[in-house]
């Protein structure tokens, strides 16, 4: 029997959850030998004719990360789950849009004229900026570059997805238990993120120093303190957001001393990682004085980044709400 | 649209106070812009910060909270709970482009039901100077790219 054939693919991604792979480090052994990695353009020389020649559904799985940005990934997306018969959303940028997500902050002219014109490091004097199409003078040969989208899409709100891998990258451990799940088709129902569904502090060496009541007055960042090695994080005034988070990746920040950023997301019982986020952390200000909450809730530098570093395109509101006038090429809806 | 735009608005009221509030300004046969859905909580402290952005996220315009003055929770503390979320959320909206005044808290007793009447007309009145809040949807579909005339947004103040 021919083995089960896999391909994997990057969209709007830092490189992050490729190295995950490579961390699988003698692990990846057992998974060459279970199956024909065919497609891996960050590895091997696949080309996308090469998937657009197989048959529907011919590749078995597919783990494709990063966010979806422009036309080029979306065309990506869209082939590549009509030749797998799984796609998996890999990493906290397919599943919830990830840091680059953050860019829904700003829409494409804002970035355009930043990147191109503004920023500090940029020479333009002339204002250029990346065409779609450019006619080559002589021939009239037309080169063209993909279409840069207003907003970050998840691969969800793109495409459908079969299964989730959280993370940012992605744990080995659940890693190795997802490709044993396929290749023993051992998999939940449809549709599930693939890690415990339980908050991170479940399995936090610090959660025995962790009170059942916790009580802040102060809300610290981790270069303002010194940072008790073993004592709860929270407890120490540091914005842990272990509470709100899945757990499955065996707390490697909060035991070195940096506190949860929340990139598993949130539990299957939570729509909105963000607002959950923020519940669990106002809920512990320990004032009852209006003056003083919005003081202490000033400490919290960047609301947005800080809950919803890795989620802000799977959030309820998926974008900053542009005001009408800095809206054109009918937003009507 | 053929008809002429109404303000939504939410209202979350908790039961033991701006609920019965509600009802006593119904009883009193007050009259007050009828722009607002109500929906009744057991507290203003109930009322998880998803439940706001559901609302903005499913059409509202506007979402008001309506709560026990502080001291007088029937559970103790829901209220102050609900001042922290309302404090940190109504920064979130802000940085996610929707007007702060679109969120607002409330404390009305059970007997003030000439204050639900005030409170409903200044929330109708804002929202209606304020305009529809417009979310582009869905997501799901590539969003139009944006060509000209566009100025750069800012958080808070803060450039790119
Ligand atoms: S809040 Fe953070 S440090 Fe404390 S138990 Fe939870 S994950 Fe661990
Ligand atoms: S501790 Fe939090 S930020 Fe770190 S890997 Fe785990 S879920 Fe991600």
């Amino acid at each position: 029997m021919s083995k089960p054939k896999v391909g994997f693919y990057w969209c709007a991604s830092c490189g992050g959850c490729e190295e995950a792979v490579v961390d699988l480090a003698e692990d990846v052994l057992k998974v060459v030998e279970a199956v024909d990695i065919v497609f891996w353009p960050v590895a091997l020389d696949f080309k996308r004719s090469d998937v657009e020649a197989m048959k529907d559904g011919e590749l078995a799985v597919c783990f494709v990360n990063g966010a979806i940005r422009t036309s080029e990934q979306e065309e990506m997306a869209e082939l590549l789950r009509k030749k797998s018969q799984l796609l998996i959303a890999f990493g906290s940028c397919s599943h919830l849009g990830g840091i680059p997500g953050l860019a829904n902050l700003w829409d494409r002219q804002a970035i355009f004229d930043y990147v191109y014109k503004e920023a500090p490091s940029v020479t333009n004097p002339e204002g250029v900026v990346p065409q779609e199409q450019t006619k080559l003078g002589s021939n009239g040969y037309a080169l063209t570059l993909p279409s840069f989208r207003d907003s970050v899409r998840t691969l969800d709100q793109t495409v459908e997805v079969d299964y989730y891998l959280p993370g940012c990258p992605p744990p080995v451990k659940l890693i190795v238990n997802a490709v044993t799940a396929i290749l023993e088709n051992k998999l939940p129902p449809k549709g599930t993120v693939l890690a415990p569904d339980k908050a991170l502090c479940e399995e936090c060496p610090r959660k025995p120093t962790k009170p059942d009541k916790l009580a802040l007055k102060e809300l610290k960042r981790p270069h303002q303190t010194l940072i008790d090695p073993e004592k709860c994080l929270l407890a120490q005034g540091l914005l842990c957001l272990g509470p709100a988070t899945r757990s499955g990746c065996g707390a490697p920040c909060v035991s070195a001393n940096m506190p949860c950023t929340g990139c598993l997301g949130p539990t299957s019982r939570v729509k909105d990682y963000g607002a959950k986020a923020l519940s669990a952390i106002a809920s512990l200000i320990d004032s009852e004085d209006e003056k003083e909450i919005a003081a202490l809730m000033e400490q919290i530098v960047d609301p947005v980044g800080t809950f919803y570093r890795y989620s802000l395109p799977a959030s309820l509101l998926h974008r900053r709400v542009r005001s009408r006038q800095t809206r054109t090429g009918g937003a009507s809806a | 649209m053929s008809k002429e735009w109404e303000p939504r608005i939410v209202a979350f009221f908790c039961t033991w106070c701006t609920y019965t509030a509600a009802d006593l300004a119904g009883i009193s046969r007050m009259t007050y812009a009828p722009n607002a859905r109500i929906v009744r909580v057991m507290c203003s402290g109930r009322i998880d910060p998803q439940f706001v952005l559901k609302a903005f996220a499913d059409g509202a315009d506007g979402v008001l909270i309506g709560g026990c003055h502080p001291g007088d929770c029937h559970y103790q503390a829901g209220n102050y709970k609900a001042l922290r979320r309302y404090t940190l959320l109504k920064r979130l909206i802000t940085e996610l482009g929707i007007e702060p005044e679109r969120l607002r808290l409330e404390w009305i007793s059970a007997s003030e039901g000439d204050r639900v009447q005030k409170v409903m007309n200044e929330m109708a009145e804002t929202i209606r100077k304020l305009g529809p809040l417009r979310l582009e949807r869905p997501l799901s579909q590539p969003l139009p790219d944006t060509e000209r005339g566009a100025v750069p947004l800012t958080v808070s103040g803060r450039g790119l």
